[in-house]
């Protein structure tokens, strides 16, 4: 804006409080004044949770009643993740390791919290079936201890491929959308899973996202998936 | 006034914290922090209004939960975007003081 000195500027500071506070009321007002007895869908879900494979209502509706929107959820992660890879094309801005000889402290905590995070990881996802848990979970602690592992300059060995490395990071999409995909031409709908094996379908879409949401989230701290190193 | 509606409230409350901060600061990376405490408040008022019968209605956490792993990967290209801005024109703000 050409020409606002500092004197519009303050005017203008305050102009957006003061609707910023209006909008909060009306917002507020709103909120209180909408009937309570909302029109819900708990009930729905709990008539159907025999026929959805899991025994835990959010992971039933995450992945069997609204599987539609997990699936578009991981493709979003991806398009995160392409983003990134675009704009990596320099080194100049990437997160460069740090130089110095690893910390002790952190060395020490990393070899205890690493193991730990992964197998509460895998607990995590088990549990996704019964109680609260699942993929998402699962995939946060893998990526927490990816960061661990990145920062205490022990950057993951299990993938040193490129190529391996992408097939990780597409793996979760690619198997959740050919079981969609595998009910569709089945006969039934796209990601209508059949009711007998709804269960293990789920367990193994659930891994796979796991493990490409770990190393999606990794990916994008570390801004550069396959960065070579010295 | 049930602990749900407490909650929606909270999340209005912080909605509206975060829009402010996006329209006020200039600095990109509060912009970023600004926005990500909008996407919390959505997350507080979509998960509080659907618990104000008192049972949490596992649809609404669902959504939620989809959402808070998009806002971060969203937070994490938004941050990647702004440093190659840093690396690209040497600014973090998107002033335009012509």
């Amino acid at each position: 804006m050409s020409g606002s000195g500092p004197v519009t500027g303050k005017a203008l500071r305050h102009l957006v409080a003061v609707a910023s506070l209006l909008f909060a009321l009306t917002l507020g007002w709103v909120m209180i004044d909408l009937p309570t007895p909302a029109a819900g869908l708990s009930d729905m879900v709990e008539r159907r949770l025999g026929d959805s494979g899991v025994r835990h209502a959010v992971t039933a509706v995450l992945l069997n009643f609204r599987g539609y929107d997990t699936l578009l959820e991981i493709a979003v992660l991806l398009l995160a993740v392409l983003g990134m890879l675009a704009l990596r094309h320099s080194d100049e801005d990437t997160m460069q390791a740090p130089a110095a000889a690893p910390d002790p402290l952190l060395a020490a905590m990393t070899h205890v919290l690493v193991p730990l995070l992964v197998v509460v990881a895998g607990y995590l996802l088990w549990a996704g079936a019964h109680r609260a848990g699942g993929a998402f979970q699962a995939g946060a602690l893998l990526a927490a201890a990816g960061v661990l592992l990145q920062l205490g300059d022990r950057p993951l060995p299990v993938l040193p491929a490129r190529a391996l490395q992408r097939t990780g990071l597409f793996l979760g999409f690619a198997v959740f959308l050919a079981i969609a995909l595998g009910a569709f031409l089945g006969g039934g709908a796209l990601l209508q899973y059949p009711r007998a094996w709804a269960g293990e379908l789920i367990l193994l879409v659930e891994s796979t996202l796991s493990l490409s949401i770990g190393l999606i989230l990794l990916s994008l701290f570390c801004g550069s998936p396959a960065r070579e190193r010295p | 006034m049930s602990a749900g509606l407490l909650y929606a409230l909270a999340g209005g409350v912080l909605f509206t914290l975060g829009m402010h901060a996006l329209i006020v600061h200039p600095h990109l990376l509060r912009k970023i922090l600004g926005f990500n405490v909008m996407g919390s408040g959505v997350f507080l008022v979509l998960v509080g209004l659907a618990q104000r019968g008192g049972a949490a209605d596992p649809v609404a956490q669902a959504m939620v939960l989809t959402g808070i792993v998009v806002a971060v990967s969203v937070t994490a290209l938004s941050c990647i975007l702004m440093r190659r801005l840093f690396a690209l024109e040497r600014t973090t703000t998107l002033d335009e003081q012509d």
